[in-house]
């Protein structure tokens, strides 16, 4: 199976601003993957390589095995869904017909438009005009949008936006039905919480530079970050000297919080187990935000030390 | 072709949303039934004058009101997408760039046309219903001509629009730039050519001068509805016109020539426009 985007030594140069240092990146059917980064990292200089938008300085971009940016670049965008971020429509014309326009350039069936409007949850507001929409409900008509035409491939700038935590929620399934009928998506956010459950594969930048890329798992191992033990008891006692000296007092009464070592984790898990004091035990992993943080600070040092 | 007609029918449909049309329709029918019916106030009447003196004085208004309206219609026409963020995203979308452009001056251009024909053709209207020494056909050739070059001259300011639309990144800057071309082309072109010809004394290629007119849109559509009523008493640079009758063939292949550069341009800047 061929790879559906494939970024080859890929790099943006604006002027004399290096947008893009040398990337490759591959992305399978099926595949959801998370692109994140502060302002300015690169992460709209991706999305606009794979969409055709900008041409690579150098270096070779591939989506469904043609260049997005000339030829078949047509036949390629009929099969792309896109949201950017801060889209205000036509505010003189209704939701309906908003989506309706961008349906018919995209040969989709007007039934279709108005079933997505509904999958949305926008079918009550369909014929009101777009300028009274809400800053969720424009978000909501523009995933509608990116949805028309049953996609291939979705990039999403930005998609959580202004939705409420439900909305969200139902955005994020629709992302994993998607995902099932083997639509390739990349999402691109600097809204990390609750993200991390519905993606295969993250990608960090900072710069225009890959800072780092892998599943959530492989992550923690390149970050080697310390899981959090969270213990509650009444006259804990500790079973070795080190772990003695790691604990610190929690923020209530009879907690108490502990570092350890990704490698550790089992191994003092199982001693603190036998523990005859121990009420509650919580283990909490680097969450992605933890991660991203970490190579955000590596990157900032590296920086400083140069 | 199918991509270009659904850009249209969103625009015309736009314009008929917000009002555009409607507006036009009004401020045109207005000024010409006002000038059908008091044309010759000025000589002490009131009621319908000859045919000529309604069309002529037309004429010199449309050349000022057309080219603004067409202008302030469709100067947002691309930076106003780009603005909002559509234009990035209909980029996206299986769509040539040309063929957005084709497809919004389109739409546009039918808004101007439409509004143009009920605007002006309704004082013909009135005029043939009301006007006791003007007859139906007498009403139709020269109504014909007046708004064929009325829509034609719109044609071109929108295209002339998008040129600017398509050069600058700020909608208030191409507010601004439209402006000025509005004030070149409809004040300042004649001015300096009078101005030359008085300096010059009339020392000037008398056979060079008139061909100096086909430089600006709005001289050619003065001249085009003018020189119907070649008896006219005319004044000012038209007078110098008369001296090289151009054909009315000559006069629209000129203006045509108006539409299709700022066309063929703007499709050129527009293709080179960074996103």
């Amino acid at each position: 199976m061929s790879s559906i985007v494939e970024l080859q030594q890929v790099e943006k140069k604006y002027l004399q601003v290096q947008a893009l240092h040398s990337l490759d990146l591959s992305l399978q059917q099926g595949e959801v993957l998370g692109l994140f980064g502060h302002n300015g990292a690169g992460k709209t200089t991706i999305i606009k390589l794979i969409l055709g938008l900008i041409e690579p300085t150098s270096g070779e971009v591939r989506v469904f095995g043609e260049s997005p940016s000339h030829g078949m670049a047509l036949q390629i965008r009929s099969q792309l869904g896109f949201l950017q971020e801060n889209v205000s429509f036509y505010d003189q014309l209704t939701g309906l017909e908003v989506l309706n326009y961008f349906a018919s350039l995209k040969r989709v069936s007007k039934k279709k438009s108005m079933q997505l409007l509904v999958q949305v949850g926008l079918q009550d507001a369909c014929k009101r005009k777009v300028k009274t929409y809400s800053k969720g409900m424009r978000q909501r008509l523009g995933l509608a949008q990116a949805l028309l035409g049953n996609p291939k491939l979705l990039l999403l700038d930005e998609p959580t936006v202004g939705l409420d935590p439900i909305a969200t929620q139902d955005f994020y399934l629709s992302i994993e039905q998607l995902k099932q009928q083997g639509c390739t998506v990349v999402l691109c956010s600097h809204v990390l919480p609750g993200v991390e459950k519905y993606i295969d594969r993250a990608l960090i930048m900072g710069s225009g530079e890959l800072l780092a890329s892998g599943s959530l798992a492989q992550l923690r191992l390149q970050a080697s970050l310390p899981a959090q033990f969270t213990l509650q008891g009444n006259s804990l006692t500790w079973p070795t000297q080190a772990l003695a000296a790691s604990v610190k007092p929690g923020p209530l009464a009879g907690q108490y919080q502990l570092e350890v070592a990704m490698e550790q984790k089992m191994h003092v898990l199982k001693q603190l187990i036998s523990q005859p004091g121990l009420q509650d035990l919580q283990v909490s992993l680097p969450s992605l935000e933890d991660l991203y943080r970490h190579f955000i600070q590596v990157q900032g040092k590296s920086e400083v030390f140069l | 072709m199918r991509a270009i007609l659904i850009v249209a029918g969103k625009e015309f449909r736009g314009g008929l949303r917000n009002r555009w049309v409607l507006s036009i329709c009004i401020i045109l029918s207005v000024l010409a039934m006002g000038l059908a019916y008091f044309g010759a106030a000025a000589a002490g009447k009131v009621g319908f004058t000859s045919l000529s003196t309604t069309i002529v004085s037309l004429a010199s208004l449309a050349v000022f009101i057309i080219p603004l309206i067409a202008l302030m219609l469709a100067y947002d026409g691309i930076v106003g997408e780009d603005e909002s963020g559509t234009l990035l995203l209909l980029m996206t979308y299986p769509l040539t760039r040309w063929q957005l452009l084709l497809g919004k001056m389109f739409g546009q251009g039918m808004i101007m046309a439409f509004s143009t024909t009920v605007g002006f053709g309704s004082s013909a209207v009135m005029i043939g219903v009301f006007s006791a020494s003007t007859s139906w056909r007498e009403l139709l050739m020269p109504y014909a001509i007046f708004i064929g070059s009325a829509v034609l001259l719109g044609w071109i300011f929108i295209a002339i629009a998008y040129v600017v639309s398509c050069s600058v990144s700020e909608k208030s800057k191409a507010a601004g730039i439209a402006l000025i071309l509005w004030f070149l082309f409809v004040l300042v072109f004649d001015l300096g050519l009078l101005g030359i010809l008085v300096a010059t004394q009339g020392d000037l290629n008398a056979d060079l001068f008139p061909y100096l007119l086909l430089l600006n849109p709005t001289d050619i559509f003065r001249l085009v509805n003018i020189s119907y009523f070649a008896e006219q008493n005319l004044s000012g640079l038209m007078a110098i016109s008369q001296q090289a009758q151009f054909s009315m063939t000559t006069m629209f292949a000129a203006l045509l020539s108006w539409l299709v550069l700022p066309v063929v341009i703007s499709v050129y800047i527009f293709n080179r426009r960074g996103l």
